[in-house]
C-alpha cells in the first residue's frame, strides 16, 4: 500500500519556548494524525513527547491542535485533512506547555475538586435503593459521556485568550455540574451560588466554540450551560422564587 | 538520596483503574494515608475502554438468576482452574458493588419500573451486565474518580514505577519516576497494592493502550512473588480489522448480545457449525430461537455468537485460514440485520450501541445500521497474573497486594466478558480492605537505601550507555510483539513457542544495549526503553506456561494437543524466579472445592 508523502509540522519545545519542526512522512490508508506523530517518534524523533492512551477516542488523552483546530488526534482522520498542505500540529494553547504536543492540565483537576460532590436523597425503593426513569437518566447521561479532553477548555476565549483560569471554571466543569444538578438523585442545594460567584458562569456568553470541539458531541451550551444560566438567575434576582426557596428550601431536578 | 523525592503512606496503590481507584477509596475512608501513582492521568486508565458491562447477578431482568447461578457460569467459562472462593466471592459481592457504584452518583441504563437494566453476555445464562450503552467503563472510572477526589487519597499522576522495595521478605515500598521531568520517587508504605492492569501490549494486534505492559506482573515477579496461568491470554474475537492503523480496537461484546451475528463471506452464520459439548443444551438450535433470546425471551437458548471468547475466537480464526474470512482477513458482524425486526430500525441500533456507532463512522467510514463490520480476534485480557490468596489479595510476598487484570484466580482458563469490571470492584475493595489491616498492624516499613541506588542505576543506564550501535527501543518493543503475535498466538504449537523462548532471550540481551536520545523530560524513549523488561519477562512468563501445558483448555489452544486432559484440569501454573535469576515453573494440584460449592455445579452444571 503506497502512502503519500506528507509534511508534518510538529511542535517541538517547552515552557522555555520552541518552533514547529518539519517531519517528511507517509501517510498510508485509514492513518489517523496520532499515527503519524507515533511513526514520526518511531522513526526520526524518539523523544517527541505525546500523550495518548486508548487511540479510540474513549479516554481524551490526545488533546492537541490539529491546523489551528482542538482536536483528538487519535479521531482525526489524515484523509480529512489537506495533505499538498503541511499539517500543522500544535499544543493546545490554554494550559502551561510541559513538552512538545504535552500541556499540564493539573488546573482542571483543582478546579474539579472544588466542586461539591454528589450528594444522593435516602433510598426510597423497598429494597433499599432507588427507582429512576430512563428519560431522567439520559439527560445526564448525555454530560457524563465526556472524556476530560479539555478540548472544550482549550477553545473557550475566557480561558484561551482572556487567562480566567483562576475566576472560570470553564465549559467542561460548567456540564460537570450541570450533570450533578440534573442528576434524579442529588440533594446538595449550594451549586448554584458556587457558579455564580466563584466559578465566574457570568464570563460565558455562548458563543458555542465548546460545542463545536467536544468530541463526545455533548451540547454543552445548549442543553448544560444555558440551564444553568437559567438556574442561576432565577435563584438568585427572582424575589418571589428567592421567599419561597427561604420558606420551603430550594427544589431539585 | 538527596536529589529523590520521598512519600509516605500507609496504603500505596500502583494503577488507578477500576481495581486501584476501587482499592483507594475504601482504604482511605478506613482512615489511613493513602497514595496513588499512575501512569497516566487520573481516569484515563484502560476501565474507560470496558463497554459492555459489569456482571453482577441482580436478577433485575430475570429472576432466575442468583449468585448461584453466576458463580456456575463464572467456574464453567473459566474452565474450572478458577479458583472457587474467589468466584463466589466474586458472585456474592458484585450486585452490593455496583449498587455501591450507583450510591456514588453512576447512572446505569434502566428497566422500564426504573431499576438497573441487565444485558446479554457471553457465557451468562441470564442478563446480567449492568450497562451504560455501550461506555460502561468510563460511567465506572469516572464515578471512581469523582467519588475518590473527595476521599483524601493522594494521586500521583503520570509517575511510573520500576522497582518494588523490600525490607527482608516484607514489601515496603517503589521506586518510581515522573514522566514529566523524568525525576525519581520513593514511596514508603505499609502495604503496596498492584492494580496495574495487563500485558496486551506485548502483541502485535491487542485492544490495549500503551500502559498494558505487565508492570504489575512483572514488579512482583521481580520481588519474588508468583504468578500464575500466565499460559491463559484471552483474544476478544471482535477487534477492528480495517483499517490497518485501528486493526485490533475492541467491537463490543454487547453488539452480539443486542442481536448481532457472525458470518463468513458467504453469508453463513459459522457459529453453528460447532458448538461445544459442554454448552450444547443452553444453545439456540436455529437462528430464530437466537434472536428470540437477545429479545428477552425466557424460553429461548443464546445464540452461538454468545458463546465463550476463546470458542469464538478459534471458531474466526478457522474461518479465516479456511479460505473463508472477509476481504481484510476477518469475518463479518452484522447488526444491521436487525433494523426491521426492531422498533425504530436504525435509531434503535444507534441508541443501544454509540459508541459503536461512532468508532465506525469516524475511524473507518462505514455506517454499522446500514452495513457490516469486519472483524477479527485481538489480544485482550490477561487471565493469568499475581497469584493470592482469595480473600485478601495478598501475594507470597507479605505487603503485597494484587487486584484487577494482574491479579489472578477468578477467571482460570478464559474469563466471561462483564466479570471484570466486576473483578475491579469486588477485589480492588477487597485488596484495599485487607491492605489496611495489614498496614495498621505492621506499620510502616524501612526501605534499604542500596536498593534505592541500584533502582536508579538500572534507570539511567539507558542514557549511560555510549551511542554507536546503539539500539532502538521502539524497534525492539516492535520486533517482539511480531513474534509473540505470530509465535504464541491463539493457536500453538511447542516448535513455535519454544523457538519464542528462545527469541525472547536474544531480544533480552538487545534490549540491554538500547541508546535512549535526549533528557529525562517527558521522553517516551526512555519510557519505552524501561518498559521493555516488563514486556520481555511476561512474555516469557506466557511463553513457557504455553508449552508446558499441553493440552487446549480455555484461551490455550495447542495444535498438537487438540482435546482437554483431565489430568491437566487439576493443576494451575506457578511461574516465580529461582534463586539463580531464572524463571521457574511448577504444577500446583488445585485443592479440592469446598462440598457446598461443588453441589452448585453438580445441580446448575
Amino acid at each position: 500500500m503506497a502512502g503519500k508523502k506528507t509534511t508534518f509540522e510538529v511542535y517541538r519545545g517547552d515552557a522555555k519556548g520552541g518552533a514547529r519542526q518539519s517531519y517528511e512522512t507517509e501517510v498510508g490508508e485509514g492513518m489517523v494524525v496520532l499515527d503519524v506523530l507515533h511513526q514520526i517518534q518511531r522513526e526520526q524523533a524518539p523523544d517527541l513527547a505525546i500523550r495518548w492512551n486508548c487511540k479510540a477516542g474513549k479516554c481524551g488523552s490526545c488533546s492537541a491542535e490539529v491546523n489551528g483546530k482542538p482536536r483528538l488526534t487519535c479521531m482525526t482522520r489524515c484523509s480529512s485533512l489537506d495533505l499538498d498542505q503541511p499539517v500543522r500540529v500544535e499544543p493546545m494553547r490554554t494550559f502551561p506547555l510541559i513538552r512538545d504536543l504535552v500541556t499540564d492540565v493539573s488546573w482542571n483537576y483543582e478546579v474539579k475538586k472544588k466542586i461539591k460532590k454528589f450528594k444522593p436523597r435516602a433510598p426510597d425503593a423497598p429494597d433499599g435503593t432507588w427507582r429512576m426513569d430512563q428519560k431522567d437518566v439520559e439527560r445526564v447521561q448525555e454530560f457524563r459521556k465526556c472524556i476530560e479532553c479539555f478540548l472544550c477548555q482549550d477553545v473557550c476565549h475566557v480561558l484561551r485568550d482572556h487567562h480566567k483560569h483562576a475566576e472560570f471554571a470553564g465549559p467542561r466543569f460548567f456540564i460537570y455540574t450541570a450533570a450533578l444538578e440534573m442528576h434524579p438523585l442529588d440533594s446538595e442545594n449550594d451549586r448554584l451560588t458556587d457558579l455564580r460567584e466563584r466559578d465566574g458562569l457570568g464570563y460565558c456568553n455562548i458563543t458555542k466554540c465548546c460545542t463545536d470541539v467536544c468530541p463526545e458531541h455533548i451540547t454543552i451550551t445548549d442543553n448544560g450551560i444555558i440551564p444553568l444560566k437559567e438556574r442561576v438567575v432565577d435563584d438568585h434576582w427572582d424575589p418571589l422564587t428567592g421567599l419561597v426557596n427561604l420558606v420551603f428550601g430550594r427544589p431539585k431536578g | 538520596m538527596a536529589d529523590i523525592q520521598t512519600h509516605e503512606y500507609d496504603v500505596l496503590i500502583i494503577g488507578a483503574g477500576g481495581a486501584g481507584l476501587s482499592a483507594a477509596v475504601v482504604a482511605a475512608a478506613a482512615g489511613v494515608k493513602v497514595g496513588v501513582v499512575c501512569k497516566s492521568l487520573l481516569g484515563k486508565a484502560h476501565t474507560v475502554m470496558a463497554e459492555g458491562g459489569v456482571a453482577a447477578a441482580m436478577a433485575n431482568v430475570d429472576d432466575r438468576d442468583s449468585w448461584r447461578v453466576h458463580f456456575a457460569d463464572t467456574m464453567r467459562g473459566g474452565q474450572y482452574l478458577n479458583n472457587p472462593r474467589m468466584a463466589e466471592l466474586h458472585a456474592q459481592e458484585a450486585p452490593d458493588r455496583v449498587r455501591e457504584l450507583e450510591k456514588w452518583g453512576a447512572l446505569f441504563d434502566r428497566t422500564p419500573d426504573g431499576r438497573i437494566l441487565q444485558r446479554n453476555f457471553g457465557g451468562h445464562a441470564y442478563p446480567r451486565l449492568a450497562h451504560v450503552g455501550d461506555r460502561t467503563g468510563l460511567e465506572m472510572i469516572r464515578t471512581l474518580q469523582d467519588h475518590g477526589i473527595h476521599s483524601g487519597m493522594e494521586v500521583h499522576m503520570e509517575v511510573t514505577c520500576t522497582r518494588l522495595l523490600k525490607d527482608g521478605n516484607r514489601c515496603t515500598g517503589v521506586f518510581a519516576y515522573d514522566r514529566e521531568k523524568g525525576r525519581f520517587r520513593v514511596f514508603k508504605a505499609g502495604a503496596v497494592v498492584l492494580a496495574t492492569g495487563g500485558v496486551g501490549r506485548a502483541y502485535e494486534i491487542n485492544s490495549n493502550s500503551w500502559e498494558y505492559t505487565g508492570d504489575g506482573h512483572v514488579l512482583a515477579y521481580d520481588a519474588g512473588a508468583e504468578l500464575q496461568d500466565m499460559e491463559f491470554l484471552q483474544f476478544h474475537p471482535t477487534g477492528m480489522v480495517w483499517p490497518p492503523s485501528v486493526r485490533g480496537i475492541l467491537v463490543t461484546e454487547g453488539v452480539r448480545g443486542e442481536g448481532g451475528v457472525l458470518r463468513n463471506k458467504d453469508g453463513k452464520r459459522f457459529m453453528f457449525d460447532n458448538i461445544p459439548d459442554n454448552y450444547k443444551a443452553q444453545t439456540a438450535s436455529d437462528e430464530e430461537e437466537g434472536w428470540r433470546y437477545t429479545q428477552g425471551d425466557k424460553r429461548a437458548r443464546r445464540p452461538p455468537e454468545l458463546l465463550t471468547r476463546d470458542h469464538v475466537a478459534r471458531m474466526i480464526n478457522r474461518e479465516v485460514k479456511e479460505g473463508r474470512g472477509s476481504p481484510h482477513g476477518g469475518v463479518f458482524l452484522d447488526i444491521a440485520w436487525i433494523k426491521p425486526r426492531v422498533p425504530g430500525g436504525a435509531e434503535h441500533i444507534r441508541k443501544k450501541l454509540p459508541g459503536m456507532y461512532h468508532q465506525f463512522k469516524e475511524l473507518a467510514e462505514l455506517d454499522i445500521t446500514e452495513m457490516p463490520m469486519e472483524i477479527g480476534p485481538t489480544t485482550h485480557y490477561m487471565m493469568g497474573g499475581v497469584r493470592v490468596d482469595a480473600d485478601s489479595q495478598m501475594s507470597s510476598v507479605p505487603g503485597l497486594f494484587a487486584a484487577g487484570e494482574c491479579g489472578a484466580g477468578l477467571h482460570g482458563a478464559n474469563r466471561l466478558g462483564g466479570n471484570s469490571l466486576s473483578d475491579l470492584l469486588v477485589f480492588g475493595q477487597r485488596a484495599g480492605q485487607f491492605a489496611v489491616e495489614y498496614a495498621k498492624k505492621n506499620g510502616r516499613g524501612k526501605v534499604s537505601e542500596d536498593e534505592v541506588k541500584k533502582a536508579s542505576e538500572a534507570a539511567l543506564a539507558p542514557f549511560s550507555r555510549s551511542g554507536g550501535k546503539g539500539e532502538n527501543a521502539f524497534q525492539i518493543q516492535g520486533e517482539l510483539q511480531k513474534m509473540m503475535q505470530a509465535k504464541v498466538g491463539i493457536i500453538r504449537s511447542p516448535g513455535e513457542v519454544q523457538e519464542a523462548i528462545g527469541e525472547i532471550a536474544q531480544l533480552k540481551k538487545r534490549g540491554q544495549a538500547v541508546v535512549v536520545e535526549g533528557n529525562r523530560e517527558y521522553n517516551p524513549g526512555w519510557h519505552t526503553a524501561l518498559d521493555l523488561h516488563n514486556l520481555l519477562t511476561v512474555s516469557e512468563a506466557i511463553a513457557r506456561a504455553a508449552l508446558e501445558r499441553k493440552e487446549s483448555r480455555g484461551a490455550q489452544t495447542r495444535e498438537d494437543a487438540p482435546g482437554k486432559d483431565p489430568e491437566w484440569g487439576k493443576v494451575n501454573l506457578i511461574v516465580k524466579k529461582g534463586d539463580d535469576g531464572q524463571m521457574q515453573i511448577r504444577r500446583e494440584p488445585i485443592a479440592p472445592m469446598r462440598p457446598d460449592l461443588k453441589a452448585i455445579i453438580e445441580e446448575i452444571g
